[in-house]
């Protein structure tokens, strides 16, 4: 080695441009980091401004749209706009499916993340991953052709599409969602807890039942509520499997119309402007809502695990 | 996790009552557990089958490639295809850029700030909306406020906007892999964070970020509510074998919506005509997903650190 390797350079700077380059580069990562909370706020308030006007209306009546189950929109002589029968439909479909899917949701979880073998686990995670892609429009067909003539050879009734055609299609789709959340919520007690317990005798039921189910808590509830939240917003599926009346339902057999499938059903027939067209952009407002909150609540669960 | 073979309990020394009964119960548990994920693995297998089986008159090449007859009451889904990979293809032009981006900043730039929760906060809600919200959104702020009118690009931006999280969730996953020493090594030679990102993170990332690309594809192929009132049409002619029928300002057919279409507003079609709507359009997303995970799997099995 020459003398010359060892005397220290001089700094070099990086070229103008380069540097110009990066704070470019920089300021647009920024910019898109933010863009999600840009996203929702815009959505809210394109739905809103749309929906807005409508508050002043003379057939509008606040008290009405939240607890009246008259809506005859496109009446001439008596314009209704109460949601209550399709509130009622959208929480006795979501209650039914979360009835039907929770149990399988966190059975599929336990029995993936502490009873079955390695091979097994990631053979059954693939399928979970394969049901949660299956397209709503997929799954509404299911249920108008399918679940429909089941439906109708088991039970008698008259027409296939209705309360319970919906909670079974939606409890399918809410399962995925479920299990997966719920296998990653077990998964993150840690693995000392397991075998505390496995070194007290426990077998591995009691330690699922005495110490995981308990110490992942949280996690759980979160996935229960993602699933609820996936089960309120869902709008092909019970479009196309729940029928179309727009009464509060008193049995399973009976059709029932939800808040989403009734945007659905009568966006495109309500003229743009119109007190119609507001009100189901209203409706749409409700829902951004209901669906906010049922999110944040799970985000609380979850960081409420973390913080332990 | 696996459980180790155990000679039978009834013979085994210190198996009093009580350890009999706990471990029946255990038994008991397990097939219980074991019943309940079989009952999920069931539905996929058992409508994928029902579908083939109803669908099979009408399914093959032809029926992809021709264009609708008879008031869609035959023919093929060919104008509906096409459409669904120009509302894919654009709306991943404008979801992958800002989704790969906005990871790269949750990641890579974000403290644990206010900021920073609220941005993720954001994320889980985009997700979390239903997609008639999105539809409404599209509608309101694409078609009326931007006077796209219903066209091709406001159904995609839509459907960007919709599918941003997918993107978002497994790209930060995937830079989340890469271990940090990488980073400090490469700070520590005088890189930037830039630099970094780009001669370092991105390199050993790039295929998590593909597979996340790919499930947004998947995703956005099956939303049917979002374009349904924003730029997706029941019929739009097109001439067989054309594949740049539309432009950017056109309205389009979408398989999805074909299949709301064909098994809800349409009389009297020939009965095999939907389910080979609805085969084509589950087999291509789950094709696409099946990509994904196969590449993760690949992925997987590459790794090095």
């Amino acid at each position: 080695m020459s003398g010359e390797a060892l005397r220290p350079r001089p700094p070099t700077t990086r070229p103008l441009w380069s540097v110009a380059g990066e704070r470019v580069i920089e300021t647009v990562i920024r910019v898109s980091g933010v863009s999600a909370v840009v996203f929702v706020a815009a959505i809210f308030f394109f739905i809103f401004r749309e929906a807005a006007p409508v508050l002043w209306h003379k057939d509008f009546h606040i008290l009405e749209f939240l607890f009246s189950s008259e809506w005859y929109p496109t009446s001439a002589t008596n314009v209704r706009y109460g949601t209550l029968a399709l509130t009622v439909g959208t929480l006795s479909v979501t209650a039914l499916a979360i009835a039907l899917a929770v149990p399988f949701g966190l059975g599929g979880a336990v029995f993936v993340s502490e009873f079955c073998s390695r091979r097994l686990r990631e053979t059954l995670k693939i399928v979970i991953e394969l049901l949660a892609a299956i397209p709503s429009v997929v799954w509404g067909f299911v249920g108008l052709t399918v679940m429909s003539k089941v439906i109708v050879a088991l039970t008698g009734a008259p027409v296939g599409v209705n309360l319970l055609n919906g909670g079974v299609i939606l409890a399918l789709m809410s399962v995925p969602i479920i299990v997966s959340i719920g296998e990653d919520a077990l998964k993150a007690v840690p693995d000392s807890y397991r075998e505390a317990a496995l070194a007290l005798g426990a077998t591995r039921w009691q330690t699922v039942y005495r110490v995981l189910l308990p110490a992942a808590r949280n996690g759980l509830l979160a996935a229960v509520l993602l699933g609820v939240g996936r089960a309120v917003g869902e709008t092909m599926a019970v479009l196309m499997a729940t029928g179309h009346a727009v009464h509060i339902p008193d049995g399973l057999l009976q059709s029932v119309r939800t808040l989403t499938a009734n945007v659905a059903a009568e966006l495109g027939e309500a003229p743009a402007g119109s007190s119609h067209y507001r009100v189901l952009f209203l409706t749409g407002v409700l829902l951004f809502w209901i669906t906010l909150a049922v999110n944040v609540a799970a985000d609380l669960a979850v960081r409420g695990v973390r913080k332990k | 996790m696996s459980a180790t073979p155990s000679p039978s309990p009834a013979r085994r020394f210190g198996a009093t009552p009580d350890v009999l009964r706990r471990e029946r119960a255990q038994r008991i548990a397990k097939w219980v557990f074991g019943a309940m994920a079989g009952a999920m693995v069931l539905p996929l297998v058992a409508i994928v089958a029902y579908l083939l089986v109803k669908a099979w008159p009408s399914l093959g090449w032809e029926f992809i490639a021709d264009v609708p007859r008879k008031g869609m009451r035959e023919g093929g889904i060919w104008p509906a295809f096409v459409g669904t990979l120009y509302l894919v293809g654009i709306s991943l032009a404008a979801a992958a850029p800002i989704g790969v981006l906005a990871a790269i900043y949750l990641n890579e730039y974000a403290r644990d700030n206010w900021l920073n929760r609220l941005i993720n906060l954001a994320v889980i809600n985009l997700a979390g909306v239903p997609s008639i919200v999105h539809a409404l959104f599209g509608l309101g702020a694409f078609v009326y406020a931007a006077r796209f009118g219903f066209s091709i690009l406001s159904a995609s931006l839509t459907l960007a906007i919709m599918t941003l999280p997918v993107i978002i969730a497994s790209t930060r996953e995937a830079l989340a892999s890469v271990p940090r020493s990488f980073r400090e090594a490469c700070w520590n030679v005088g890189a930037t964070r830039w630099q970094t990102i780009r001669a370092v993170v991105l390199p050993n990332s790039i295929s998590g970020i593909l597979t996340g690309v790919i499930l947004q594809v998947s995703r956005a192929a099956g939303e049917t509510a979002p374009i349904m009132f924003t730029g997706a049409v029941f019929f739009k002619a097109v001439q067989r074998g054309d594949f740049f029928p539309y432009r950017l300002g056109d309205q389009c057919m979408a398989l999805s919506m074909h299949l709301y279409t064909v098994s809800t507003q349409v009389p009297n079609v020939r009965e095999s005509i939907p389910y080979a709507t609805a085969v084509v359009l589950l087999g291509s997303v789950l094709l696409v997903n099946a990509t994904a995970i196969a590449l993760r799997v690949w992925l997987r099995g590459r790794k090095k650190w």
